[in-house]
């Protein structure tokens, strides 16, 4: 089948400002990727097209992009979607700078990463097993489970960049900071609780969002985004981790 | 060229690379050079787990996991390396814990293990639960974890870099050219010890498992710097790819109970004997040969669908009541999500389509347990220079890696890479740059920006790729080999005189580096193909239709290929390290 795509594009180096370009693609199957076309256009039409991508199988978190309205990872989107004569509308995620046609600037969004301390923190000296070596800390099958879903994310970008309240304001830290955040909150193996809800109740943490629930349906790991973010805002509330 | 001075530069961050920077980071400056932002690296891809005797869940012993080690690598793997790898795996694994990696638990609370392909308890043969997880996203968990650590160590990053060249002066290495994605520019980092943890180069072949990413950069480096490449015939099909992706189709599925099947409705896999990925890879390979795929294509069946696996084992006596499609659900989720989002097909109702794909590599670039670099069959150390992970060949994988091996490499020899460099680097001086350093690469990167010839790389790619797959894929024979070998020749003339590049720019110029990269690829490819015609035995994940038997009189020894000239190869051997266990003949 023949697919249409639109593409928003960028050359720093050359254009004043972004257009739209359209490409119409022959000989399409419906299990094609979106990635799939986006790399015929760079390999097949033109070299310069600009975008991130590597695993093609949704679990690198490279190629977030806005489709057809929507941030999704164009390597998990079948054309198929888009019926028989499918027409697909492609530009970058929101609110970071376009550096070149689908490249964003990522560097805000990791800064927001980083500073949430994305990081186990346990002084107290592990256990030691009877031969003398270490042991792993014990944690029940329910403590582990508390936090699994926040351990999925792969740092796309895709729930941050679909927030009203981020693209108004690049301060916020946004949904993929608050989901990483959530994942330390609650494990219990973890003992910078205080800190780490000291941070978010920053006015630039938590309370800005708004609960718009964009971030949800815009995570390719099926992360339940907003309810971590409103767990994250009942434990500032009550100064604690409850299970 | 801008330029940048720390003691130890590493380039990679994946589980080798973020290991190794913890370690050095330590106690010298440290800089992590990467061309993907690193929790993008394929080692969040890997699904299975994580080996240890750590015997969690029943008897298990390091000795165990090495010996299983060195069977499952045919017994070309040096077994210093497999000893080194099963008991520092014991630590690994709990420092990971430490660290905050989030694995499954028993009812204790302990790391919970499970079982995986060829690990066993040696006294009785059955399988053991060795392999630690973090529900099917173990190396996503790793990955994290490692790149967490890092982040709280304040370790220095260069993402989205892209290394291109060693610099050696003389015999020792003084540093490496990258190139900085965003806006073009060169920079040249200088440094005492230099780190090579870049990863596999799956992208030789149409049909992987692999990254785009993947292209076997470090290899390729070290290579063209006069560095020879070991054992680079040895490449792991993985038996489960999901056709026509490649995707990987994790061991689990068939683990649940899932069944082959052939384009007859045959359960084919009787007839064979798998438990090993070159055996069950094989059997596939000689069903689709023989015409006996799913409608005559090149695919058969992974049924999991609960009507199939309930009818098997009910035939085998087994009560399967458990087996419904949420069992399936919660098992194997990523494997549903994968049928579903990439195949169109549902497998708790529909038979998955699957055929081998290609996987690992467990060649490379040859280094000692300590992750140093060696220049030649004497195992002459390179001062200064250290690979680690995948793109390395320790060689603790011998002839084919046993399943979860792979993640306990990274973090053993990541690990001893960091402490080895550090430790040089403290004793050592600054290597003086040479006055033309990086100047060759320069140019090699302007002939391919300002290239107006008239085949466009990805041409050349597909060619290279369908050329790998036919001819040194599953099965090998020499007149195969040689067609290949031809051909790939033919692919680097063409590549060296006549591609066609459109952009000219310089801001996030990846038509250019895909392109390097393919230059890459393109020579591991030779490397791999000429290795393979010279090697006239079948070992391992090497399988040679015209010579079938293992042949240890003459083979029992590590391939070493140089570059030679301009345009041509040699080659020489290196003896296996064999300690406790003698050379027998696998049985599974
Ligand atoms: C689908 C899949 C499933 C797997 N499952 C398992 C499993 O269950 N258990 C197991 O043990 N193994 C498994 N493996 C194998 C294992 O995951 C890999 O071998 C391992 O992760 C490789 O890690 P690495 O650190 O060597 O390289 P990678 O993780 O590939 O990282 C390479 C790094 O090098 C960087 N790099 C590369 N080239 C350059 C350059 N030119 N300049 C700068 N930086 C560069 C990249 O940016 C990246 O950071 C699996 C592999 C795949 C593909
Ligand atoms: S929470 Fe989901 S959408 Fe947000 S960064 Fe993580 S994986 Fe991406
Ligand atoms: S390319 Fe890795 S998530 Fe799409």
């Amino acid at each position: 089948m023949e697919a249409v795509i639109r593409i928003r594009r960028f050359n720093p180096e050359k254009d004043k400002k972004p257009y739209w370009a359209t490409y119409t693609l022959k000989d399409c199957e419906p299990t094609d990727r979106v990635l799939d076309l986006l790399h015929r256009i760079k390999w097949e039409i033109d070299g310069t097209l600009a975008l991130r991508r590597s695993c093609a199988q949704g679990i690198c978190g490279s190629d977030a992009m806005r489709i057809n309205g929507r941030n999704r990872l164009a390597c998990k989107v079948l054309l198929k979607e888009f019926g028989e004569k499918p027409k697909i509308q492609v530009e970058p995620i929101l609110g970071l700078p376009v550096i070149k046609d689908l490249v964003v600037d990522m560097e805000p969004f990791f800064a927001h990463y980083r500073a949430v301390k994305p990081y186990l923190v346990n002084e107290t000296p592990p256990p030691v097993g009877p031969d003398g070596r270490p042991r792993e800390r014990l944690q029940s099958v329910e403590a582990r489970e508390r936090f699994d879903d926040t351990t999925k994310c792969i740092l796309c970008a895709a729930c941050t960049t679909s927030c009203p309240s981020f693209w108004a304001n690049g301060a916020y830290v946004g949904p993929a900071a608050i989901v990483q955040a959530h994942r330390f909150i609650f494990d219990d193996r973890d003992q910078l609780l205080k800190e780490r809800l000291d941070l978010l109740a920053d006015p630039d943490g938590v309370w800005r969002c708004r609960t718009v629930y964009n971030c949800t349906p815009a995570c390719p790991r099926g992360i339940e985004v907003t309810r971590a973010i409103s767990e994250v805002k009942k434990a500032i509330q009550t100064g604690k981790r409850d299970f | 060229m801008i330029t940048h001075q720390f003691d130890t530069i590493i380039v990679g961050a994946g589980g080798a690379g973020l290991m190794a920077a913890l370690y050095a980071s330590r106690t010298v400056s440290v800089a992590v050079i990467s061309k993907l932002y690193p929790t993008r690296s394929h080692t969040g891809a890997a699904l299975g787990g994580i080996s240890a005797a750590l015997g969690n869940e029943e008897e298990d012993h390091w000795e165990w996991h090495a010996f299983d080690t060195v069977k499952g690598g045919d017994y070309l793997t040096d077994q210093d390396a497999a000893e080194i790898l099963a008991r520092e795996a014991i630590d690994a694994v709990i420092e990971l814990e430490h660290m905050g990696l989030p694995f499954d638990r028993t009812k204790e609370g302990k790391i919970a293990q499970r079982r995986f392909g060829g690990h066993t308890n040696n006294v009785t043969g059955k399988p053991v639960r060795r392999a630690c997880h973090a529900a099917d996203r173990t190396g996503h968990m790793i990955l994290q974890t490692l790149y967490q650590q890092c982040i709280k160590n304040n370790v220095t990053f260069y993402d989205e870099f892209h290394v291109v060249d060693l610099i050696m002066n003389g015999d020792l290495p003084a540093g490496v050219v990258a190139v900085c994605l965003r806006d073009g520019s060169l920079h040249l980092f200088h440094a005492k010890a230099i780190v090579f943890a870049t990863g596999g180069w799956g992208k030789c072949w149409e049909v992987t498992s692999n990254a785009h990413s993947m292209t076997g950069d470090g290899a390729a480096i070290a290579f063209r710097n006069g560095i020879p490449l070991e054992d680079m015939e040895f490449f792991q099909f993985h038996p489960t790819g999901l056709y026509p992706t490649g995707f990987l189709i994790t061991e689990g599925a068939r683990g649940e109970g899932g069944v082959l099947i052939n384009g007859r409705g045959e359960r084919f896999m009787e007839r064979y004997a798998p438990k090993v990925k070159d055996l069950a890879s094989r059997a596939i390979a000689i069903e689709l040969r023989e015409g006996r795929g799913i409608k005559g294509k090149r695919y058969v069946h992974l049924d999991l669908t609960p009507e199939t696996v309930r009818r098997y084992k009910a035939e085998a006596g087994e009560n399967a009541d458990y087996y419904t499609p949420e069992y399936i659900e919660t098992k194997l989720a990523e494997t549903c999500d994968q049928g579903r989002t990439y195949a169109g097909i549902d497998p708790v109702t529909e038979p998955l389509p699957i055929q081998p794909t290609a996987h690992y590599a467990m060649g490379g670039i040859p280094t000692n347990v300590n992750a140093e670099v060696i220049a030649d069959s004497d195992n002459r150390v390179i001062p200064g220079l250290y690979a680690a992970g995948e793109c390395a060949c320790v060689s603790v994988h011998g002839a084919n890696r046993l399943g979860t091996n792979s993640l306990v490499d990274l973090i053993v020899f990541g690990r001893r890479a960091g402490l080895r460099a550090a430790e040089y680097s403290r004793g050592a001086s600054f290597v003086p740059i040479p006055s033309d350093a990086g100047r060759k690469i320069e140019s090699e990167l302007n002939r391919i920006r300002t290239a107006n010839g008239s085949t466009r790389p990805h041409v050349l790619r597909k060619k290279m790729q369908s050329t790998m797959q036919d001819f040194v894929g599953v099965f090998r024979n020499g007149k195969d080999l040689q067609k290949a070998l031809d051909t790939i020749r033919e692919l680097r003339r063409e590549f060296a005189t006549n591609i066609r590049i459109d952009d000219r720019g310089s801001t996030f110029n990846t038509e250019v580096l895909e392109t390097w990269e393919l230059g890459c690829l393109l020579e591991l490819a030779e490397v791999t193909a000429f290795s393979a015609l010279n090697r006239t035995e079948s070992r391992g994940a090497h399988a040679r239709e015209d010579y079938e038997q293992r042949d240890d009189q003459n083979w029992l020894k590590h391939t070493l290929v140089y570059r030679d000239g301009e345009e041509g190869l040699r080659v020489d051997y290196k003896p296996v390290v064999i300690m406790q266990y003698q050379p027998k003949e696998r049985v599974y």
